[in-house]
């Protein structure tokens, strides 16, 4: 199983915080985006904004990056603290 | 003061990072970083406060959300990066989150080291860095004609260059 999280403005675009998913066929960032944009229209025009930021367990990645089942894989907008 | 912590880590003996609800005192901070340190002769300390406006609207508070764990990784990964750039002492990032109120504190970076330079430098680095690469989001609540709406901000071109001017 793979977790799924969702901060700001795309958590509230989604209307969810939180999912999981089965790691068949899931091998990068990139394959958890498609099995999650073939939810809906909309969650493939969210996830698939250009600006969107992505991070496996708590460390900041790109698309191509290994995800792997038990990894937490976080999907967010760019940062805005400080 | 330690009750007023939500969650406090010690990245090394001489780093803390906290992030909390509660507001913070300037005093007591510059304290804590020259308690029983009589080896470093330079304290910088930056604070970032909610301004009432922002591109030209009129803000009345904002919202301060983070990815707990991440947050800290992220932090930590960056005083480390400072400590490797520079010659520096201790470190303390505090960093607010839930509603905050205009004029109310933020953010705090303090940086001590022997010389001010590396302080000055590495204090900066740090909020650079943390403006670009800390999971914090900003909503903002503003006010206008009486009208109350909620926005979360947008990420500047300009915070992102900035921390380039480092690489």
């Amino acid at each position: 199983m793979i977790k799924v999280v969702f901060f700001a403005k795309l958590r509230e675009q989604l209307a969810c915080s939180e999912l999981t998913l089965n790691d068949d066929n899931i091998a990068t960032i990139a394959d958890v985006k498609q099995r999650l944009s073939d939810k809906s229209a909309q969650w493939q025009q969210v996830l698939n904004s250009g600006s969107l930021l992505s991070a496996v367990n708590h460390d900041m990645v790109d698309s191509s990056h290994p995800v792997k089942s038990g990894d937490e894989v976080a999907f967010f907008p760019p940062v805005t603290g400080g | 003061m330690s009750a007023k912590i939500s969650n406090v880590i010690n990245t090394d003996s001489t780093a803390e990072i906290s992030i909390q609800n509660a507001d913070f005192s300037l005093g007591d901070e510059v304290a804590l970083l020259e308690h029983d340190n009589a080896t470093d002769g330079a304290v910088v300390t930056f604070t970032g406060r909610v301004r009432n406006q922002n591109n030209g609207n009129s803000v009345s508070s904002l919202t301060l959300e983070h990815y707990p764990g991440m947050t800290e990784k992220a932090l930590t990964k960056i005083i480390t990066q400072a400590r490797a750039r520079w010659n520096i002492g201790r470190v303390k990032v505090i960093h607010r989150i839930g509603e905050l109120q205009i004029g109310e504190q933020i953010v705090f970076v303090g940086v001590t080291s022997k010389h001010r330079h590396d302080a000055f430098a590495a204090n900066e680095f740090i909020m650079d860095y943390l403006k670009v690469k800390a999971p914090f989001w900003k909503k903002e609540r503003i006010t206008e004609n009486k009208k109350t709406s909620e926005q979360w901000l947008d990420a500047k071109d300009s915070d992102n260059n900035k921390a380039q001017t480092w690489s």
